[in-house]
């Protein structure tokens, strides 16, 4: 049940729901719980009970795999 | 990108220096996950063989299914032999209780269904309107969020919730807190998901109060690894802190939305932990703004009854489930319990020890 699924948007159905896909595979989700984010077509969702209910922060991830790849790197 | 948090070279380098910080430190290591999707990438990827001997792993309360308490199962029960179709997540259903279990009730002819998520529930309830449904909404934050936003579109009056949604801090604290001696941790990997709901800030009570280093962390074999790494590096520095390995999704402050959806919906009040206990402000229950969905006022079922043991006799599930036992000390492990007929309820759900154990091999979940 608290199994997180990410998935990419490919289309958004206002107010609260969305397309989303991974590796082939579509799903209608809910988006009210984040309804709040500016959303667009291609963002990466973390799906759980069929409810997106965060946004991928693309940023953050970025500054995550820099990190990795630089000790990387150094070792 | 998620491809890199699978990185073979990167796990290797992580656990090398959790070996060295380890060497440093020179004593024994007990670290806590409370989330059944950590155990289970913990035991697929097989990281335990990667860690050093004195650094154990120890799976705790984190399987939704497992903690459900027989009273509220025994509920759901009641109100499918009403001639009530209850929908419910397929792991609840071979639960085995005093009561019976709901794959008993349906073989007797109720309507149970499963569902796989809680706007599939609402859409079953719309499609039949002379039929009366019940959700049974078991779950930890990342559920409980979704069930009160179902509440954001018009809800069909034949349709209502069985809450039995629980929070996982408070359980947790309960842990650390009400076993002195019992629980000696020296870290906690904190679920990741359910701190995109709560916030990671929902974890810092334990460095600030129990001076116990947290990493809010995700689910892949690089995430946890990281985490770990961070946890060693606070033990070896003495700095203890709240960290989030998982920034990429977790937020110090969560989801706001989330968050006010089930203030609106919810009223916090203690909860039956089926193993563990009560827990004070840790379950989830509709306030009386939303009294017409509340399938236990609509039906009239309250069954709390607590006396007695409340797992299966010579079931470990109750030590299993507080980190102090591990799935291969009971004695019915992969004997008279198994995945195909479980005995209690950590082999029944996908998220409990148990079962996550058995599917990847013990030998594999713990290092020999």
């Amino acid at each position: 049940m608290c199994l997180g699924i990410p998935m990419q948007i490919v289309e958004i159905m206002p107010p609260f729901r969305a397309t989303v896909e991974i590796q082939g595979v579509q799903r209608a989700v809910s988006i009210a719980l984040i309804a709040d984010e500016d959303l667009k077509v291609g963002d990466w969702l973390m799906i759980h009970v069929g409810s997106a209910i965060a946004k991928l922060d693309e940023e953050s991830a970025h500054e995550t795999l820099e990190v990795l790849e630089e000790v990387n790197r150094l070792t | 990108m998620e491809n890199t948090y699978r990185d073979q070279k990167t796990m290797e380098m992580l656990a090398a220096s959790i070996h060295r910080r380890c060497a440093a430190l020179d004593r024994r290591i007990k670290v806590m996950n409370v989330c059944g999707s950590h155990e289970h990438s913990i035991a697929e990827w097989g990281l335990r063989d990667l860690l050093p001997e004195q650094l154990e792993l120890i799976p705790g309360p984190g399987c939704p299914v497992c903690v459900c308490a027989e009273h509220d199962i025994g509920e759901a029960i009641q109100i499918s032999k009403m001639g009530v179709t209850l929908l419910s997540f397929g792991d609840m259903l071979r639960v085995q209780t005093k009561y019976g279990s709901l794959m008993d009730a349906r073989s007797d002819g109720a309507d149970v269904r499963i569902i796989y998520s809680p706007d599939d529930a609402v859409a079953a309830a719309v499609k039949e309107p002379e039929r009366e449904f019940v959700l049974f909404a078991v779950g930890f934050e990342t559920t409980a969020a979704p069930m009160a936003a179902l509440f954001a579109q018009q809800i069909p009056a034949n349709f209502s919730l069985l809450t039995a949604l629980k929070l996982t801090a408070p359980a947790v604290e309960a842990l650390v807190v009400g076993a002195p001696g019992t629980n000696t941790l020296d870290g906690l990997l904190a679920p990741g998901h359910v701190a995109v709901i709560a916030g990671a800030q929902e974890w810092g009570r334990f460095p600030e109060k129990y001076g116990m280093p947290v990493a809010v962390t995700g689910f892949e074999p690089v995430d946890i690894l990281t985490a770990l790494e961070m946890i060693m590096r606070m033990l070896e520095r003495g700095k203890v802190e709240l960290a989030n390995e998982y920034a990429r999704y977790v937020k110090p402050e969560g989801n706001r939305s989330a968050q006010e959806w089930m203030q609106k919906v919810f009223r916090v009040q203690r909860a039956f932990w089926r193993a563990v206990g009560w827990v004070e402000n840790s379950g989830l229950f509709l306030t009386d703004t939303y009294r017409d969905f509340d399938a236990r006022a609509k039906y009239g079922v309250c069954l709390e009854d607590t006396a007695g043991s409340d797992v299966p006799k010579g079931c470990l599930c109750h030590r299993v489930i507080l980190g102090q036992a591990y799935p291969s000390d009971c004695v019915l492990f992969e004997k008279t319990c198994t995945m195909m007929d479980p005995v209690g309820p950590c082999m029944v759900s996908e998220e409990g020890a148990c079962h996550i154990w058995s599917r990847f091999g013990a030998s594999v979940a713990r290092r020999k």
